[in-house]
């Protein structure tokens, strides 16, 4: 189980208070559909992805990164138990998506830059480390049930 | 691969950031230290305490590095080399594909802190592209 001391929470709930989900979520799917353009194959039927500013307007894939982000916002209130948390979404994954569990550490840390962009010199190097280790936690638990 | 539109897109953001890149070079590393501790198995003779100097000093030659690979992507190669014989054969820090994209990741929050909109989802694949190019040219030499 992983320990959170009880300043990681603060700065992670801290900056979670500042964030709008819908834009931050749909903002970093978007983003890793255009850094990393591989990913898109896991959305060949959500239409337009032709250009950043397609991939960037496109309502499934704003939808989606609302959804995706919506889930970590339960993982923030679950931080003692994210294996559980995240159990079933693991399966769906593995099972029925066939993700790579890689892609889950590159949108974490596409996760963390759109934060760094939106809060400026509030995301101090301290909140990008409790940040930095909730991505790969949620990124490890989302993995835990591949097999 | 770094596209035209890429290097342009680089060289305007590197511009853009009046002065402030050394600053953003011990910020890169600082960050780094914080979130990927391992990462300071390569400075065990650095201070590595807040506002170091041996981190701010470290940061500025990191940043002039990256400065000079701006300057001449159309042959990081070159002009890389000399870092790429001291990364392989000096330093033998882990293959910089691996340490490098914690630096990478560091560097883009510490633009994009600063950059905030201005750090557009064309710029960070550009960024993003460029850190992989000169990860590779560094670990050219390794074997």
């Amino acid at each position: 189980m992983v320990h959170w001391s009880a300043e990681e929470k603060q700065l992670i709930t801290s900056v979670w208070a500042k964030v709008s989900v819908e834009e931050c979520g749909a903002e970093a799917l978007a983003r890793l559909l255009i850094v990393y353009p591989w990913t898109q194959r896991f959305f060949s039927d959500f239409g337009n992805l032709s250009s950043p500013t397609a991939i960037m307007g496109n309502p499934r894939v704003r939808a989606h990164g609302k959804k995706v982000l919506t889930s970590f916002g339960e993982a923030i209130k679950n931080l003692d138990n994210l294996k559980g948390t995240y159990s079933r979404l693991s399966e769906l994954h593995c099972d029925k998506l066939h993700v790579d569990p890689e892609n889950f550490r590159l949108l974490g840390d596409i996760l963390v830059i759109v934060l760094a962009s939106h809060l400026g010199r509030a995301f101090t190097p301290v909140c990008q480390c409790a940040w930095q280790k909730l991505v790969g936690v949620v990124a490890h638990a989302l993995a835990h049930k591949y097999h | 691969m770094l596209t035209a539109e890429d290097k342009k897109l680089i060289q305007q953001m590197w511009g853009k950031l009046g002065g402030a890149e050394e600053e953003i070079g011990a910020e890169a590393l600082t960050r780094m230290f914080h979130s990927y501790p391992p990462t300071k198995t390569y400075f065990p003779h650095f201070d590595l305490s807040p506002g170091s100097d041996q981190v701010r000093g470290h940061g500025k030659k990191v940043v002039a590095a990256l400065s000079t690979a701006i300057k001449n992507m159309d042959n990081l190669s070159q002009a890389l080399s000399e870092l790429s014989n001291l990364h392989a054969y000096n330093l033998r820090v882990d293959p910089p594909r691996f340490s490098l994209q914690f630096l990478s990741q560091c560097l883009q929050v510490a633009l994009a802190t600063r950059l905030g909109k201005e750090y557009t989802p064309e710029v960070h694949s550009a960024v993003d592209k460029f850190m992989s190019a000169v990860a590779s040219v560094l670990a050219e030499k390794y074997r």
